[in-house]
């Protein structure tokens, strides 16, 4: 279970997150939505130790990650992994190396059974021709996808996606949902998803949370999501341009 | 008043913070140098980077840098009748300072500057934080590799710099003093003291943990795209340049006041 309590971060004068509070429970699948710079890339770093709030404290399993030590952030980081906006590849590493990477580093596993799971992964993600290419020879939506497998082959219990789907076809889109549904429904991964994209966040959220000026202005199932009357949400879900949120 | 007491204050603060982390970073990858044989593959690639890709500019300048004490000094020296000592003279000042100095001058130029650069765009690309989250240690996979390369290709440069360097007073000797390679070579190494050498070397081998902590240190604390892989890198050249000068003095004034 994953929980921020009265989480508070500035950066400089900014208040990027006011007093947020979350609770995320085991095998949900919990969207964060929100307009740009609203925190919500903000509000994974946190989860995912990155970040440390200037007030609250965020919680894994019970575990207090912030402020932890090193020891404890790699034990509670172990658990998770985090699909990032740009993909983060290492840029000179090949596709597949990219994907061995964590594995190499742990040394747990042969040379051989590396090679077995980091297929296996790619095949999942029809990214297995990829396998010796460069970051730079791929394309944008390749590298989010890589950088998926490159989550998947340490089978973590708890998955950030940060715009898993922005930059990619409606067809990859499609895929990479199905997938993120599949990992809760068969693994019981617990999904912290991050997006702007409207249709993906109804197909996969089991709740939304609207982020509005470092605050959550409604949380609930996606249903009462599409049917809210709170007009932030309202504004946001329609994407109409007049309405409380400022278009600058 | 109070507001450039105030600006002074969290520069300072600043520097020293980036100290520490500097530091702390450089004993961090120290532990992790228990891990050198695997990490082999990468420290080689950097060696490759810091000595093999750098030795053409590191031959020009130390040619250059031996035929300019060639010529000021045998000009000189000329005057009193003592050119016939220009060898000596030559390699007295590369090998304590000159070489150690000049070698760091240029790896600081070419190679911590790029190590600052890549770190800084791994930065703001979030392929550092990618590793922290697959608790892969930063200081282990990344910076201690460039530490270790560089430690080792400092000193390494540094007697290249010597060799280049006496060459090129070699060169100066006989055209403009009328001094045969002969007579040169024998005075040179007549004042080739191991102390000079081994005082050199030991700088060039600080310089070079100094140089590439600084770098990666730097380059791990960009922010801002583009524009914040830049400074860092103005920084890391700035910040390893003066540290060269500063510890460089301190480790000539220990070995002279200890008479080692």
């Amino acid at each position: 279970m994953i929980e921020l309590r009265n989480v508070t971060r500035y950066f400089g004068d900014f208040t990027v997150l006011k007093d947020l509070s979350i609770k995320i429970e085991e095998g949900e699948t919990f969207v964060i939505i929100g307009m740009s710079g609203t925190g919500k890339t903000v509000t994974l770093k946190h989860i995912s130790g990155l970040l440390d709030p200037d007030h609250g404290e965020v919680l894994i399993d019970g575990i207090r990650i912030n402020g932890a030590s090193r020891r404890v952030k790699e034990r509670l980081r172990r658990k998770m992994g985090m699909v990032f906006q740009s993909g983060a590849l290492v840029n000179w590493l090949s596709v597949g190396d990219n994907v061995s990477l964590p594995l190499v580093e742990r040394q747990e596993m042969g040379t051989d059974e590396i090679y077995e799971a980091v297929m296996k992964k790619l095949k999942l993600l029809h990214l297995d021709d990829a396998y010796y290419k460069m970051p730079s020879e791929i394309s944008g939506g390749m590298k989010k996808r890589v950088c998926l497998a490159r989550v998947l082959v340490r089978n973590p219990e708890i998955i950030l996606y940060d715009e898993p789907t922005s930059g990619l076809d409606p067809v990859m889109s499609s895929v990479i949902n199905n997938l993120i549904k599949e990992m809760d429904s068969e693994f019981g991964v617990t999904s912290v998803v991050v997006t702007h994209d409207m249709e993906s966040a109804f197909f996969l959220a089991d709740r939304i949370a609207m982020l509005y000026n470092g605050e959550i202005v409604q949380c609930d199932t996606p249903e009462n999501i599409r049917n809210s009357v709170n007009p932030v949400v309202r504004q946001f879900v329609e994407g109409a341009i007049q309405g409380p949120i400022a278009v600058e | 008043m109070i507001e450039k007491l105030d600006r002074a204050g969290s520069v300072l603060v600043r520097n020293m913070e980036f100290a520490g982390f500097t530091i702390l970073l450089l004993l961090k990858s120290l532990y992790y140098f228990k891990n050198i044989f695997g990490k082999r593959h990468e420290i080689i690639k950097q060696l490759y980077y810091a000595g093999v890709k750098t030795f053409p500019v590191i031959s020009i300048v130390a040619l250059f840098t031996g035929m300019v004490l060639g010529l000021q000094m045998g000009i000189e020296m000329k005057a009193y009748h003592q050119e016939i000592h220009i060898g000596g003279v030559v390699i007295a000042t590369l090998t304590r300072e000159m070489a150690p100095f000049t070698a760091a001058i240029i790896l600081i130029a070419s190679v911590g500057s790029a190590m600052a650069a890549e770190l800084g765009t791994m930065k703001v690309s979030e392929e550092i934080d990618a590793l922290e989250i697959m608790s892969i240690s930063v200081e282990k996979y990344l910076v201690m590799p460039r530490i270790a390369a560089l430690a080792v290709m400092m000193p390494v440069a540094t007697v290249y710099v010597n060799v280049m360097g006496s060459i090129g007073g070699a060169v100066v000797a006989k055209s403009h003093l009328n001094i045969s390679y002969g007579l040169y070579y024998h005075v040179l190494l007549e004042h080739l003291h191991f102390k000079a050498v081994y005082v050199g070397l030991l700088k060039a081998f600080v310089f070079g943990l100094g140089i590439s902590s600084i770098s990666c240190a730097q380059g791990l604390r960009a922010e801002n795209g583009a524009l914040g892989v830049g400074r860092a890198t103005r920084d890391a050249v700035v910040a390893s340049f003066i540290m060269v000068l500063i510890i460089g003095y301190y480790i000539t004034e220990f070995f002279f006041r200890f008479g080692l």
